[in-house]
């Protein structure tokens, strides 16, 4: 790791402004994914901002119409809370297959969006619900907030506060584990709204998470997994490595969307 | 070089470190707590695994400076005097280590599991739970059957695991 400035940010103001003063910043909130990019030295920043200070980001909120969660809120935290586990259980699902419990216990949804990790699973649920990413200067639809891999159209001065999934009607997520990293190899969440279905999927893709117009325009006239009989992803365009080729990728984001939808159904 | 204070195993400390230390070398080589260890450095073992303000987190994947005023606990903070912890005597009983690297991180991991899932562990729930650390001697199957029988023994407060056996 290189060497770097320490801050411990008390506000936001405060941290915003240490981002504006020192171009090579970054912001730190769990950690889990820059820490051992630090180590790699994948990232050297000439500052760290920590957020975990800040008080106020962590909160979890439950109205009539969505579920609003805090940046800093842990992946833990989101897994147990009795207001996502009433507002979307699928969500709180899916915070409890990230890592393991020490991750957990540390990571973040915040730093998880604005990582935007091709095989991360909360960019999945962000597009699915199509949720809102809240920052300290505006509030970014998820459909507009991922820009290719480890990207997001996130400022290098911006901090995300809050993300806020409006409530679905249904809505699950089936994830295909890399058993070594615990990363997903392919995950899909699915969510029916009252005005649309979305499919989104994590894992696969070359360029991060994306949603998949032909399994979502099936599922709308009817939502049950036999909609999906027939239909499949192009392997062209998808991720492929020493875990998965395109093609058993492609195959596992129709298996996964069957079950999600099956799981969704309940 | 910033200045951190925080507990640990119950006494306060306070010492000036490089912004890049992380915990666990603070833990080994400033305060030669060296219980703690380092399998990979990657966030995948869990042998660092230590509490910090109460749940387990890796001390491999934090700063020193990021636990300033937090209440760390280590392997070392677990036993009182001589009698070891009940969890540390589970795997004594149950042969639930051989070369014993990753014990530690082993310890801490199953204490924070009791702390979330209760004393009646089934061997599915240890094993989800065991996620995070890994151990290249034993197989996993005396590890497993420690925790169950640590977790046992931490309801009854039987240091001797009468209770599990
Ligand atoms: C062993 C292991 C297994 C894992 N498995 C999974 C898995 O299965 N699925 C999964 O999804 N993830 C997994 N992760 C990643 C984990 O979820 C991370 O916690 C997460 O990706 C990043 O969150 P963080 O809070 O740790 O962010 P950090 O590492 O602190 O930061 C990540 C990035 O986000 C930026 N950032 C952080 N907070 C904000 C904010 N509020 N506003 C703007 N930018 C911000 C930082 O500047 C940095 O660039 C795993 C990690 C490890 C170590
Ligand atoms: S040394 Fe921290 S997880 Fe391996
Ligand atoms: S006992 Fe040797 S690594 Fe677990």
């Amino acid at each position: 790791m290189y060497e770097f400035t320490y801050h411990r940010a008390s506000g936001l103001r405060q941290a915003t402004n240490l981002l504006g003063k020192h171009e090579e910043a970054k912001l730190i909130a769990g950690g889990q994914s820059l820490l051992p990019m630090m180590k790699f030295r994948l990232a050297s920043p000439s500052d760290l901002v920590d957020l975990n200070k800040i008080e106020g980001l962590n909160g979890i909120e439950l109205t009539s119409r969505a579920l609003v969660i805090g940046a800093l809120a842990r992946h833990a935290e989101v897994h147990v809370s009795p207001e996502v586990q009433q507002g979307i259980p699928a969500l709180a699902a899916l915070a409890g297959l990230i890592g393991d419990p020490a991750v957990r216990h540390r990571g973040t949804l915040g730093g998880s969006l604005a990582n935007n990790d091709p095989t991360a699973d909360y960019p999945a649920a962000a597009l699915a619900l199509g949720a809102t990413i809240v920052t300290t200067k505006r509030k970014i639809p998820a459909d507009e907030f991922f820009a290719g891999l480890f990207e997001t159209v996130l400022e290098a001065d911006e901090i995300i506060t809050k993300v806020s999934f409006p409530l679905p009607k249904k809505a699950a997520y089936q994830k295909f584990r890399n058993p070594a990293s615990r990363y997903a190899i392919v995950g899909v969440f699915v969510a029916k709204r009252p005005s649309e279905v979305r499919v989104a999927v994590t894992g696969a893709g070359a360029s991060g998470a994306f949603r998949v117009p032909e399994f979502e325009a099936a599922l709308q006239k009817r939502f049950s997994p036999k909609a999906l009989d027939g239909l499949s992803v192009p392997a062209e365009g998808l991720a492929s490595d020493i875990h998965a080729s395109a093609e058993y990728r492609a195959h596992l984001v129709g298996v996964m969307a069957r079950r999600a939808v099956a799981a969704a159904n309940g | 070089m910033p200045a951190v204070s925080m507990t640990v195993n119950g006494k306060a400390v306070r010492a000036e470190v490089d912004s890049r230390t992380l915990l666990v070398q603070f833990l080994r080589e400033t305060l030669r707590l060296t219980g703690t260890h380092v399998g990979c450095d990657t966030s995948q073992c869990g042998a660092c695994v230590v509490h910090v303000d109460g749940v387990a987190v890796k001390s491999c994947a934090m700063l020193a400076v990021q636990a300033e005023g937090a209440e760390v606990l280590t392997i070392e903070g677990v036993a009182t005097g001589e009698a070891l912890h009940p969890m540390q005597e589970a795997f004594r009983q149950n042969h639930g280590l051989q070369c014993g690297y990753c014990t530690p991180g082993m310890i801490m991991t199953a204490l924070d599991i009791v702390r979330r899932k209760g004393h009646e562990l089934d061997d599915q729930t240890i094993r989800e739970e065991l996620e995070g650390n890994l151990c290249r001697c034993t197989g996993y199957h005396n590890i497993v059957k420690s925790i169950a029988a640590g977790a046992r023994a931490m309801a009854s407060g039987d240091p001797a695991l009468k209770a599990a056996e």
